[in-house]
């Protein structure tokens, strides 16, 4: 069995800050991040599949599928974007990397099946630095 | 535990099969179908799983373990085109995958002992494109 990983990037913007929390609450539970005008990361993030080689390809997974669906599925919606205002996916949600790591899931494994009909390979896991110093790292089987 | 060692090695490769059409390899590989082959600075990373000993407190000596992989991965592919000079990616499509699965076979005849069992290979292609393998055994997915 194979884990096959490809790392990609995308810069965007944010601002931590919660409508059930009140304006003293959000500036001491997320400190600089909650500063109104927000701010900005270079995300790193790592998709992994994982499956058997198929020996007339010598493939576990084929790249340039996977290329493709990320690019659709992530860079183009969040590369260059702000996500509180413009990809909609935090319109009620904060966008810790917690949450930014289970909407990347969510939106991978709905189209997961499209891109990979087979069987094999399944999504294993992704993992997003939002700085080189926090990471954040999901299995396939936690994402709903 | 685990221990891990790291090696590198540059080589260049090409990903296509002749009995595929130029599209067909295209789709498959991307870029890396291109004929007349480009190259890589790999990086390997060697996973060993075992207890240490309790003389020497450890689980084996590195400056063997990098006697091996020097050996056994280095020699053979650094400054080589694969496909031409490392047998058996004249016949074999020199993948990460299949790379790293020949890595292991290689490595586990010298990695199968009580202490130090060769657990994981991992081949970075480039920083942005790489493979685990543990043997035949199922993934955690």
């Amino acid at each position: 069995m194979f884990r096959v990983t490809r790392r990609y990037a995308f810069a965007a913007s944010h601002r931590l800050h919660s409508a059930q929390l009140s304006e003293e609450e959000n500036r001491r539970i997320y400190g600089k991040c909650n500063n109104p005008y927000g701010h900005g990361h270079n995300y790193a993030i790592e998709v992994s599949a994982c499956g058997p080689i198929d020996d007339a390809t010598g493939l576990a997974a084929r790249i340039p599928v996977l290329d493709d669906l990320v690019k659709r599925e992530v860079l183009t919606p969040f590369d260059h974007r702000d996500l509180n205002l413009d990809t909609g996916a935090f319109c009620n949600g904060v966008p810790t990397t917690e949450n930014l790591a289970f909407e990347i899931g969510r939106r991978l494994k709905r189209n997961w099946s499209a891109a990979f009909p087979g069987e094999w390979p399944k999504l294993d896991k992704i993992r997003i630095a939002e700085t080189e110093r926090n990471i954040f790292e999901l299995r396939a089987d936690e994402i709903e | 535990m685990i221990i891990t060692r790291k090696v590198e090695f540059s080589a260049s490769h090409v990903c296509r099969r002749p009995e595929f059409t130029d599209e067909e390899n295209r789709q498959l590989y991307g870029p890396a179908a291109n004929p007349n082959g480009h190259g890589h600075n790999y990086v390997v990373e060697v996973g060993l799983e075992g207890q240490p000993d309790p003389v020497t407190g450890m689980v084996l000596d590195l400056k063997e373990l990098k006697g091996i992989l020097n050996r056994e991965i280095v020699a053979p592919y650094d400054h080589r085109f694969l496909n031409y000079e490392a047998a058996p990616f004249d016949r074999v499509v020199p993948t990460a995958e299949n790379l790293a699965r020949e890595i292991w076979r290689r490595l586990e005849p010298h990695l199968c002992g009580e202490r130090g069992r060769l657990y994981s290979v991992r081949l970075y292609e480039t920083p942005d494109l790489f493979v685990d393998y543990f043997g035949e055994q199922p993934c955690s997915a």
